[in-house]
């Protein structure tokens, strides 16, 4: 039989993670419990960090490499401005947590995550990644342990048709940001029902042009 | 200072235990543009002259902010200063990164001191030719440090370094043991009067001029240009002489300045 492992570096905390694009406006969402194995360390844990002004990531999986991926990010986004003498945009930060997730390609950030902001033009931008790197622009995802729950929803809710349909579709959502933000709400209290890692109190972050703002809703504690 | 045989490199002492390289850096830190800092219990005010090499050019930087709550203003081999507020900038955010907390002012002037002592203990190396004014805030309060080529370091309530600054450290000399309970409008009218020394009578306008301030609450920053003529046009009534408190401060100022101090005054650095 093949030696097994008596330890492992990672742990995973649980917890899922959402963003949505909007026309002038971005949702990013996670809930704040923090899991090992079946057991709950904390309630009320932030898997949300502004990096930027107008970037906000949210990321699942094993904390302790999401909170050193945050620290990295911020420590470049000092250098960055200090450089620039401005802030960095939210496009220029998606290549930046690309390149900072593949850099560890051979012992990767266990970090699931996903980007949120405005672009350089004001509109809803949202990036969903891989542990490595991969990224890509979307109008919309989720990640952690009940996107599997959530993703199928959201794309029967916001999917966009065929992009090989002509006009070309954008694709942020043309819902409102407080049916962006309900629809949000929704995903969660249903994910919360079904996946045990997910749950006791959501953490929403809105940006848009007037700034940054947060609302919190309790989830079922079970 | 005259050319002598033991100036050729900074290893070398002379008879009377003096590094000449190291005070010939000092002197380029007084060739340089004015720089003037001063600081009260919650707030730290930096300004400096910014003449600008023709009218086609833009101005020199002479002042940087190295972190959220430190800032530093040069004069001397800018090119030096900009090279040691980038060294300042990454000490700063690597302080930030492990301790999770903004580095202490007075760590960050001791390992500028010790980055510049190096340059006085290599023979392949020369030192900084930049005087640094940091001002910062940090749990203990305000902070002014002056950091010099030499590799010393010293805290004061006001400071002024580069090219007749001996008029402002004039100025500021009899009105300092006021400042630590100044507001914060005071200090940059007191910062604003004593660069207008070092003008030698031109008059001064926000275009030939930087000022910064750091404070409890106010992170480091550069102030505009509009908001520093605002300053100016509501300190200076036109033609007015440095306050009352004083007798003619500007008239009586001693025409020897730091451009050739005696054979006999001690090597700089032991002070």
């Amino acid at each position: 039989m093949k030696e097994q492992a008596n330890w492992s570096p990672y742990d995973n905390n649980g917890g899922t993670c959402v963003a949505i694009a909007g026309a002038d406006y971005c949702v990013i969402a996670s809930d704040t419990r923090m899991s090992t194995g079946y057991s709950i360390l904390t309630r009320d844990y932030s898997k949300i960090r502004e990096l930027a002004e107008k970037s906000v990531m949210a990321s699942s999986g094993f904390q302790a490499d999401v909170r050193a991926l945050q620290k990295v990010l911020s420590a470049r986004h000092a250098i960055y401005q200090h450089q620039h003498n401005k802030q960095m945009s939210c496009p220029a930060m998606a290549q930046l947590l690309s390149n900072t997730l593949y850099y560890k390609r051979f012992f990767p950030y266990y970090a699931f995550n996903v980007l949120g902001g405005l672009d350089n033009e004001g509109k809803g931008c949202v990036f969903t990644y891989d542990a490595v790197g991969s990224y890509e622009r979307v109008g919309y995802s989720s990640q952690g342990s009940g996107s599997t729950l959530i993703m199928p929803f959201l794309d029967n809710q916001l999917k966009s048709p065929s992009p090989l349909l002509l006009p070309a579709q954008d694709a942020v959502t043309p819902l409102s940001e407080s049916e962006a933000i309900d629809l949000v709400k929704t995903c969660f209290a249903s994910a919360t029902e079904r996946d045990i890692y997910t749950g006791d109190k959501l953490e929403i972050v809105v940006l848009n042009a007037s700034g940054i703002r947060r609302e919190y809703m309790e989830l079922r504690k079970d | 200072m005259f050319r002598n045989q033991y100036d050729t490199d900074v290893t070398t002492w002379s008879p009377q235990g003096r590094l000449f390289q190291v005070e010939y850096a000092m002197e380029a830190v007084k060739q340089g543009s004015a720089a003037i800092g001063l600081r009260s219990k919650t707030h730290v005010v930096l300004a400096s002259v910014n003449k600008a090499q023709s009218e086609l050019s833009s101005h020199q930087k002479k002042i940087f902010k190295a972190d959220e709550h430190i800032g530093v203003a040069i004069a001397g081999l800018t090119a030096d200063g900009r090279v040691l507020s980038r060294y300042m900038r990454s000490e700063c955010i690597n302080y930030s990164y492990t301790y999770e907390s903004p580095l202490p002012v007075g760590r960050l002037v001791v390992q500028l001191a010790d980055k510049a002592q190096v340059c006085t203990q290599r023979s392949w190396k020369r030192p900084y030719g930049v005087g640094l004014l940091v001002a910062g805030l940090d749990e203990s309060g305000a902070h002014l440090y002056y950091n010099c080529p030499s590799g010393n370091y010293f805290e004061y309530q006001a400071f002024a370094i580069g090219s007749r600054s001996q008029a402002a450290k004039t100025y500021l000399e009899r009105r300092f043991e006021s400042f630590i309970s100044s507001s914060r409008e005071d200090l940059l009218r007191d910062a604003l009067f004593a660069l207008r020394e070092t003008l030698q009578g031109e008059k001064l306008k926000s275009s030939i001029c930087t000022v910064a301030v750091v404070g409890a609450g106010e992170a480091f920053h550069i102030l505009d240009n509009e908001t520093v003529q605002g300053l100016i046009d509501a300190f200076e009534i036109v033609g007015e002489e440095v306050p009352a408190t004083e007798e003619g401060g500007a008239a009586d100022e001693p025409a020897a300045d730091q451009s050739a101090p005696a054979e006999e005054v001690p090597a700089p650095m032991d002070i």
